[in-house]
């Protein structure tokens, strides 16, 4: 079963539900998929190790055989090849890897060879949890290779949690677009409202069970609440807005770990989400 | 005309609260709500729209099933899995390549242009102000963050002001960047939190980059004072003026039940916390209106330029 955290926005608490969950039960997996911010680790602590390089393929055009046709360049759709009168210019951090200008030039002029925009590292150390997180290189665009590889190194027999990119953009639906359900993190108020909303509607375009987590419960009104109960959205648990866990949080410490009444909140609500999977996929 | 942009290496640190309350101490100046993904200001400000416009992505791909003979050619060729096996496009997969239109024997693929969002100029009690909407799995493209940016200049010229305020985009990337480039100061937003510095540093790279004045100041900072310090020592060993320490308070959530910017929920609250928050706010940005001035331009700005550490 996999489970994705998101929200849509980030500082909303995703990563903490996330870590929380995670390190509340026993033998399942973590998945940092926010690739350009992975976070997770700033809560765990674990000893990482380098397990794949990501690589997209990109053209590398030799000299001696292009004539100069410019097709590659008109045909690219980023910019990433630019004619000059005596060469075509290469612009690396602008490719998606299409392909297409090999498959244009004429000349059999390009070749395409692997280039690294990111990597899947793992905690090495031998705990319950297993972790692993994939991480964007800086200035890449490309966020969706790298969590699709991240993806590949999953354990179906577990259950899996994921870390999702904050928003409602290419890579947070690569995340859940995979998901059985997702978590929505969210507060109640104008600002949280109104970004749960959009990270709702993601959910639907994919059609993704949901369910919200209320964070800084306390603080604002109960206009995600009502909106739950009149759409038949589960709030699955509450966080209260209780300085000692904004302090835990900021120390960069998982506060399941100081407040043991909280493993049982968290236990209970990955029970909940169980029932709720089975039920809309219909027993097996 | 002087543009001030307000960033945060990470969402939800309170950037949108404090540009709402710029915005009402300004007096005379254009917002440009660049944080495109999640547009929150307008929740405070409620603009009147005057006028939208559409911001053309990157365009998708759609296949004429008169045409198709269903010979796979596409779905095998197309690098980012978006053809689906009754071949139709996945929009949300789908990045506009055009490898499957030059790929296909029988010329049933073509491309289509695709909205990814709306420009929109509006009017709001305090001003002018532009924004945008993004579609769902629509990237918040750094071309969008330009046609905002454009729009609020052109608001600026047709209604005179002197100032556009600039709320940022969370992180580091491209969107950023846009909203950033050819801006007279920056003020960054740090939180005491374990990715705090980490944030903040990289933020700091980016405005050294485009060597741009920066600024800096703490949210929350009681939330962690060990932290806060951190901070602090980076600041002044990288040369980054810091300009404000902000509370850790209840009243910023408070001001936006009431769909208020903090000055305005401070002046009739009463609340002793509020006014507090309040004027270390109005001596913030009496700070920053004195850095945007043409004479501190003259005076400091050499200076200024330089950003030392990073
Ligand atoms: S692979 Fe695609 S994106 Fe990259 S340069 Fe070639 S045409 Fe452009
Ligand atoms: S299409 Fe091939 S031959 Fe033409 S300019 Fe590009 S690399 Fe050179
Ligand atoms: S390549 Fe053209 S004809 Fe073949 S399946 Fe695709 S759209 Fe149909
Ligand atoms: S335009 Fe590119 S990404 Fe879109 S379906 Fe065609 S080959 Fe795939």
């Amino acid at each position: 079963m996999n489970i994705a955290i998101a929200s849509g926005k980030g500082g909303t608490g995703k990563t903490t539900v996330a870590v929380n969950l995670a390190l509340a039960l026993e033998d399942v997996q973590l998945f940092d998929c926010d690739v350009e911010e992975p976070n997770c680790n700033l809560f765990l602590g674990f000893e990482l190790e380098p397990v794949e390089e990501v690589t997209c393929l990109v053209p590398e055009i030799n000299p001696d055989k292009c004539t100069l046709c410019e097709k590659c360049a008109d045909f690219c759709k980023y910019n990433a090849l630019a004619a000059l009168p005596n060469k075509i210019m290469f612009f690396p951090s602008l490719c998606h890897g299409c392909g297409g200008c090999s498959l244009v030039c004429p000349a059999g002029a390009i070749e395409e060879k692997l280039r690294s925009i990111g990597r899947i590292e793992k905690a090495s150390s031998q705990t319950s949890l297993k972790f692993l997180r994939g991480i964007l290189n800086i200035g890449e665009a490309m966020a969706t290779p790298v969590i699709r590889s991240l993806q590949r190194h999953l354990d179906e027999s577990r259950p899996v949690i994921f870390d999702s990119p904050p928003g409602t953009a290419c890579p947070v639906l690569a995340v859940m677009g995979c998901a059985d359900y997702c978590v929505l993190v969210t507060e109640s108020t104008p600002f949280g409202f109104h970004d749960f909303l959009l990270a709702l509607e993601a959910t639907r375009a994919l059609n993704v069970p949901v369910g919200v987590v209320l964070n800084r419960d306390g603080l604002g009104d109960s206009r995600v609440e009502e909106f739950c109960r009149a759409e038949g959205i589960p709030i699955l648990l509450r966080i209260p807005n209780d300085r000692m866990i904004a302090r835990l949080y900021s120390e960069g410490i998982p506060f399941v770990k100081e407040m043991p009444d909280w493993k049982e909140k968290f236990e209970d609500m990955f029970e909940t989400i169980k029932a709720l999977v089975c039920k809309s996929t219909g027993v097996q | 005309m002087r543009q001030l942009a307000i960033i945060s290496g990470k969402g939800g640190c309170g950037k949108t609260t404090l540009t709402a309350a710029f915005s009402s101490l300004s007096g005379n100046s254009v917002l440009a709500d660049c944080d495109v993904d999640a547009s929150d200001l307008p929740l405070i400000l409620k603009p009147q729209v005057l006028k939208t416009e559409d911001c053309l992505g990157l365009e998708l791909a759609s296949i004429d099933l008169k045409l198709c003979t269903g010979c796979g050619i596409c779905r095998e060729i197309c690098r980012f899995g978006a053809v689906l096996e009754n071949f139709t496009i996945n929009p949300y997969g789908c990045e506009g390549c055009a490898v499957c239109t030059v790929a296909c024997p029988e010329n049933a693929v073509s491309l289509m242009p695709r909205v990814s969002g709306q420009a929109v100029s509006s009017i709001t009690r305090f001003g002018p102000m532009a924004h945008a909407k993004l579609g769902t799995g629509e990237e918040a493209s750094g071309k969008l963050v330009n046609l905002v940016r454009k729009k609020a200049v052109e608001l600026a010229d047709r209604y005179s002001c002197k100032l556009v305020l600039i709320d940022g985009p969370p992180g580091t990337g491209c969107p950023v960047m846009a909203a950033i480039t050819g801006t007279d100061l920056v003020l960054v937003l740090s939180e005491p939190t374990v990715s705090g510095l980490h944030d903040l540093k990289r933020a700091i790279k980016l405005t050294a980059h485009f060597r741009i004045p920066t600024v800096a100041c703490i949210n929350k900072y009681d939330l962690n004072e060990k932290k806060s310090l951190e901070i602090e020592a980076f600041c002044r060993e990288a040369g980054i003026p810091l300009l404000a320490r902000l509370p850790y308070a209840d009243i910023t959530t408070e001001a936006m039940m009431k769909e208020e910017t903090v000055i305005e929920y401070a002046a009739h609250s009463g609340d002793s916390g509020a006014v507090e928050f309040a004027n270390i706010v109005r001596n913030l940005w009496a700070e920053l209106e004195m850095r945007l001035s043409e004479t501190f331009k003259k005076e400091m700005c050499p200076k200024a330029l330089r950003i030392r550490g990073t």
